[in-house]
């Protein structure tokens, strides 16, 4: 095998393959790249843990073309550390060696044969546009949970229903769920699936520059699999399996009290004032006609409060939040105001998002967030 | 029952000026035992040992199997090897607690002061009690003829100016005694004291301390605070050469909080099936969420102590989302953590369940979950084990527990044929019952 290619290229395209790579892996070959140079110019990267996989292609000089299996790791390394002038890659026996300019490595090979095989690409089910869904995942994952105590909640519950996807995400304390809409290949689509929250949002990151992106659902017939293609790179991941909780049903159906508030300073203020909130002490918004004010502290401990413009709609109320949620959810909004809707100081709350300081807002993306309370 | 160093030479009278000598120790006499003992009168002046089955430890003997060179903690195929003709009685932990509670308002008649330290040990500050009991030493005689009355078992009291001298003064009565330790004799009934019977000094600062020649409380006091800090450490051994000159300004402090509640057990044969560790660790669990909430506490962390085979012990532990006194939260995160652990293979002997970062339940503010908040009253989990709690506490410890904390045994009801019960494995998250949407 021998071939040459840009630097850029390369690195690029290896940077991105490997980047899933796990540091230890149950076995050696999992955590090489698979590179193969076929005759008509074309250099296929992938790589695979069994959970994700990952493929990409990228135009090359093949002179002689060949498969190798190399550590991914390492060459993402030494490929983004080379200097800006074309790679050449030669296999030499049982090693490759990568010279660029006046630098040269020489890399050992893990045997190809006992390279897994990657799971074929399912069929495409839609497409979403690139910005859309970069946004939207980031919106839903900051709720997801981070830790495995409960392995269903680190997963992004994705529902298609024709036009529509919503995506819905709980660590079982705030909730969020955003809709968006998409291109699906056939107008009558229905399923669907639940997929690692690290995973989507690690996708939406590495895709989301694209125009378009292509997802690909497989559930029901063997091994249920996700898919996103774009711009000649292609990831796929197990889904996860379970029965995710009925969350739906947990956003209020009405909402006696409301307040509108800018986002930004709102953020700002909860963030100034959660200085002196210690871990696992609330911050606390009182709302009453006009004005927010946020405090945090009490008795002998640093005490803090601001007072921010709101409009309010409904009886004064007083909430508590666990800071770092509410700052995750006012972060999460990308609108210039934010409602938030109450029923009751002990009842979750939902956060929407709004243009103005008067008028509807809108639901397309809603995180609800229950409040923080003393015991009794 | 205490291991602390003693020393024979120090069991005289020190004189009987009592002078700002109003801190109490008092410290049941074996109290398992004697607890027992009391209710089986035939087996006074016979070795007997509390304990559990073969692989369990001694968790009290009289000193007639004391004698024998038993002692608490030992294993008991142990102790049964030292002394063959022991009666061994098994624990009986629902009556040592009665017991035990009805000792502790005893005390608790003569000052508020009390600073329970254990089932079966407490500081009492007497200063206030004087006019109306007379001297430390009446007092001491009062509380002990009444807890041999009412509960016929005895007590040995350590009555001192500090905390710490009291404690070594009980340690040096038993049993069945009083020691008092005048302010002016301290510091020379210190002197007479190994090192390790300092608070604080295990079997580690004790070599530590000996690396630098000091193995006696006077070697320790006499040398330079710098010398006893190089050995063991600045704070610590501040604190060592202050309690060397008998300073211990530690008052006695009724409203002590708990630091953490555990719970553990060791397994009657080594179990290698971690199904069956991990159903022990939910009831637990359990257990130690029962005690938080009877305590009125929350945990903000856990932890679980995994002991193999070959006697190795691991711990792992966890900081808590937000505090909580549910079991199923406590068990969530214990599961987590034992299938962290990397046992090599290794069968179970014993596993551990604590919750620490404890704190009162009332003033902590608590982050509930989607399903608590939204839930009507009566419905959630805390609710749920509340409800048992309620139960246990009529019926017995015995009476309820999670189902899946039960071994997954055919049950066979008369005239049917046996029902195999399945056993969920992390049962409902947000207790779905209506499907998603």
């Amino acid at each position: 095998m021998k071939f040459r290619v840009e630097r850029d290229v390369l690195a690029d395209a290896v940077t991105w393959t490997a980047r899933s790579l796990p540091t230890r892996p149950p076995v050696p070959v999992l955590a090489g790249v698979r590179i193969e140079a076929d005759a008509s110019g074309v250099l296929h990267l992938s790589s695979f843990d069994y959970e994700v996989s990952a493929r990409s292609e990228i135009a090359a000089e093949v002179s002689e073309p060949g498969v190798v299996l190399v550590s991914g790791r390492l060459l993402a390394e030494i490929s983004r550390a080379l200097p800006a002038k074309p790679v050449d890659v030669v296999l030499e026996g049982t090693k490759v060696t990568v010279t660029c300019g006046a630098s040269r490595f020489t890399l050992l090979t893990m045997p190809v044969e006992d390279y897994p095989a990657l799971p074929v690409m399912p069929e495409i089910t839609g497409s979403i546009d690139g910005d859309q869904l970069t946004q939207a995942v980031a919106q839903v994952t900051v709720a997801a949970s981070r830790d495995d105590t409960l392995p269903l909640l680190t997963a992004v519950r994705m529902e298609i229903e024709g036009e529509k996807i919503t995506l819905l995400a709980t660590d079982r304390y705030r909730l969020a769920l955003r809709e968006l809409t998409w291109k699906p290949a056939s107008p009558d689509v229905s399923t669907v699936a639940l997929v690692r929250a690290k995973t989507l949002s690690d996708a939406a990151k590495s895709l989301g520059g694209s125009a378009q992106v292509n997802v690909a659902l497989a559930t029901g017939v063997g091994v249920d699999l996700i898919g996103f293609e774009a711009g000649g790179r292609h990831t796929t991941s197990l889904l996860v399996d379970g029965d995710y909780p009925a969350v739906r049903r947990l956003f209020p159906d009405e909402t006696p009290i409301h307040a509108v508030v800018e986002t930004q300073a709102l953020s700002d203020a909860a963030k100034r004032v959660a200085l002196v909130a210690e871990r696992n002490t609330p911050i606390r918004l009182s709302f009453s006609a006009g004005q927010v004010v946020l405090d945090a502290g009490q008795g002998d401990d640093a005490q803090a409060s601001e007072a921010l413009e709101a409009a309010l709609v409904g009886d004064d109320i007083s909430v508590a939040f666990n800071p770092q949620f509410l700052l995750d959810g006012l972060g999460a909004l990308n609108t210039a105001f934010v409602r938030l809707s109450f029923t009751h100081p002990n009842k979750p709350v939902e956060f929407t998002g709004q243009r103005a300081l008067e008028g509807d807002d809108n639901q397309e993306y809603r995180y609800l967030l229950v409040p923080i309370r003393f015991a009794s | 029952m205490s291991r602390t160093a003693r020393s024979p030479l120090v069991k005289r009278d020190w004189g009987a000026t009592e002078d700002g000598c109003s801190i109490l120790h008092v410290d049941m006499d074996a109290f398992f035992a004697s607890v027992e003992l009391a209710r089986r009168p035939h087996l006074r002046g016979r070795p007997v040992i509390v304990g559990g089955s073969e692989r369990a430890v001694v968790l009290a003997a009289t000193y007639e199997a004391r004698a024998f060179g038993v002692h608490s903690a030992m294993p008991m195929q142990i102790a049964r090897r030292m002394c063959p003709q022991a009666v061994v009685v098994p624990p009986d932990m629902a009556a040592y607690r009665e017991v035990s509670t009805a000792v502790m308002e005893v005390l608790s008649e003569v000052t508020t002061l009390v600073e329970q330290v254990s089932v079966d040990e407490a500081f009492l500050d007497v200063s206030g009690a004087r006019r109306r009991l007379g001297p430390p030493t009446a007092i001491a005689a009062g509380i002990r003829e009444r807890i041999r009355a009412t509960h016929g078992i005895t007590c040995s009291v350590g009555i001192a100016g500090t905390k710490f001298v009291a404690k070594l003064a009980s340690e040096h009565a038993k049993p069945d005694g009083v020691l008092l330790i005048p302010r002016a004799a301290t510091v020379e009934f210190l002197r007479a004291l190994p090192v390790g019977a300092l608070w604080g000094v295990g079997e580690r600062t004790e070599a530590a301390l000996a690396r630098w020649g000091l193995r006696t409380v006077a070697e320790l006091a006499d040398s330079d605070v710098s010398t006893v800090q190089r050995a063991v450490g600045k704070v610590a051994g501040a604190h060592l050469h202050d309690l060397a000159w008998g300073r211990d300004p530690r008052p006695v402090s009724p409203g002590r909080i708990e630091k953490s509640i555990g719970a553990e057990v060791t397994f009657p044969v080594d179990v290698a099936d971690l199904a069956v560790v991990q159903t022990q660790v939910l009831a637990l669990a359990d257990r130690c969420a029962s005690r938080l909430r009877s305590e009125g506490m929350v945990s903000r962390t856990v932890s679980i102590k995994v002991r193999t085979s070959d006697f190795r012990t691991l711990t792992r532990s966890r900081t808590l989302p937000t505090p909580t006194d549910v079991g199923r939260e406590i068990f969530l995160v214990t599961r987590e953590l034992l299938a962290g652990v990397d046992l090599e293979g290794l069968p179970v002997r014993l596993v551990g369940v604590r919750t620490e970062g404890l704190s009162p339940a009332h003033a902590t503010p608590q982050q509930p979950t989607l399903e608590e908040a939204t839930a009507e009253s009566g419905h959630g989990r805390r609710d749920a084990e509340r409800a048992m709690d309620l139960v246990r506490d009529r019926f017995g410890t015995g009476s309820i527990h999670a189902a899946s904390s039960t071994a997954p045994k055919p049950v066979i009801l008369e005239g049917h044929r046996p029902i195999n019960y399945r056993r969920s494995e992390t049962g409902p998250i947000l207790d779905v019952t209506s499907p998603s949407g």
